[in-house]
């Protein structure tokens, strides 16, 4: 321990209802669980209604579905699954107490979450040019005037979905830059590394909400075309 | 701390499975299978959440309570879309008097 004096005493203190950092530390971890469970209730209900409203209209889902570019979406999912890894290496260095390899993994995290994030937004924008956002202007090729209506729908739940997705992925990036800037002012340590562990748990979470989005978005009935 | 640390080795494995599946989900999408299209996806998909939950969340590691808590989470969302479902397909099975 004397080569960590610097690590701060507040962090490794065991709080008095617990009796070992085990317990401590699993309690975190319960907690944190329990959050990601809300959240999994919390889009669960947009999962929701899009399988209703694919049931009543799935022809007209797989048309709006094919005006999504399903390269970019895999080329960008790819992306959040090498940002995953890097996390889950950051997490690693943590358990270790690899301070250096812990900012390196984290700037790494950090930078794909935003290469995906500028994706997005390029996506958005051609969206936004193709008339593709619900409202007054919306125009969909390829359906009928009078089902204009059910491709909005699907374009709703698009936007609301893969939106409510980057605004978690921004809260992730946010949560980054503080463990980066904890981690370089050397925080962590093999005996604490709780804050690496749990931000860890909560970017794989929105990792997997993607990896639901991509297929149920992008992948619609692709072979009709 | 008796943490589980699981080696470079396992992470990059996990990492090419989850690739290799974004490849298999993309590429199977423009297979017609009808129906089945969509079951495919979301199999496939539930195996990417799960590589990812059991070895990057490690659950596989947590404790009985937290596994506790993450299936019984699951089971909720079942619920949610189980009933409601169960509703949408069958409404039109019993005519409504007066409907």
């Amino acid at each position: 321990m004397a080569s960590e004096s610097h690590v701060n005493e507040e962090t490794l203190a065991l709080r008095e209802q617990f009796d070992t950092a085990a317990q401590q530390k699993d309690a975190s971890t319960l907690g944190m669980w329990i959050f990601l469970i809300t959240e999994v209730m919390f889009f669960g209900g947009m999962f929701l209604a899009y399988t209703v409203y694919r049931r009543l209209y799935p022809e007209i889902f797989a048309v709006a579905s094919g005006s999504l570019n399903v390269y970019i979406g895999a080329a960008n999912t790819v992306v959040l699954l090498c940002s995953s890894l890097t996390m889950v290496l950051a997490v690693r260095a943590a358990q270790l107490g690899k301070s250096k390899a812990i900012v390196l993994f984290l700037v790494l995290t950090l930078i794909l979450g935003g290469v995906f994030l500028g994706v997005k937004a390029y996506e958005w924008n051609e969206k936004f040019v193709e008339h593709h956002i619900p409202g007054p202007a919306f125009h969909l090729e390829g359906v009928a005037p009078d089902q204009q209506g059910h491709a909005q729908l699907f374009f709703s739940l698009y936007f609301a979905m893969t939106g409510l997705h980057a605004l978690h992925m921004v809260i992730g990036a946010g949560l980054l830059g503080m463990l980066i800037w904890q981690a370089r002012k050397e925080r962590f340590s093999a005996e604490y590394n709780t804050p690496v562990d749990l931000i860890g748990l909560y970017w794989h979470f929105v990792d997997i909400i993607w990896i639901f989005l991509f297929p149920l978005l992008y992948l619609i009935d692709r072979h009709m075309k | 701390m008796s943490e589980h640390v699981d080696s470079v080795k396992t992470y990059v494995l996990v990492f090419l499975g989850l690739i290799f599946l974004t490849v298999a989900t993309t590429a199977v999408a423009f297979v017609n299978l009808g129906s089945f299209s969509v079951v495919a996806a979301l199999a496939i998909a539930v195996c990417k959440a799960l590589l990812v939950a059991l070895f990057f969340m490690h659950v596989r590691h947590s404790t009985k309570l937290t596994r506790l808590v993450v299936l019984g989470g699951l089971l909720w969302l079942g619920i949610l879309l189980l009933l409601t479902m169960g509703d949408m397909m069958t409404r039109g099975w019993v005519g409504v008097p007066g409907r």
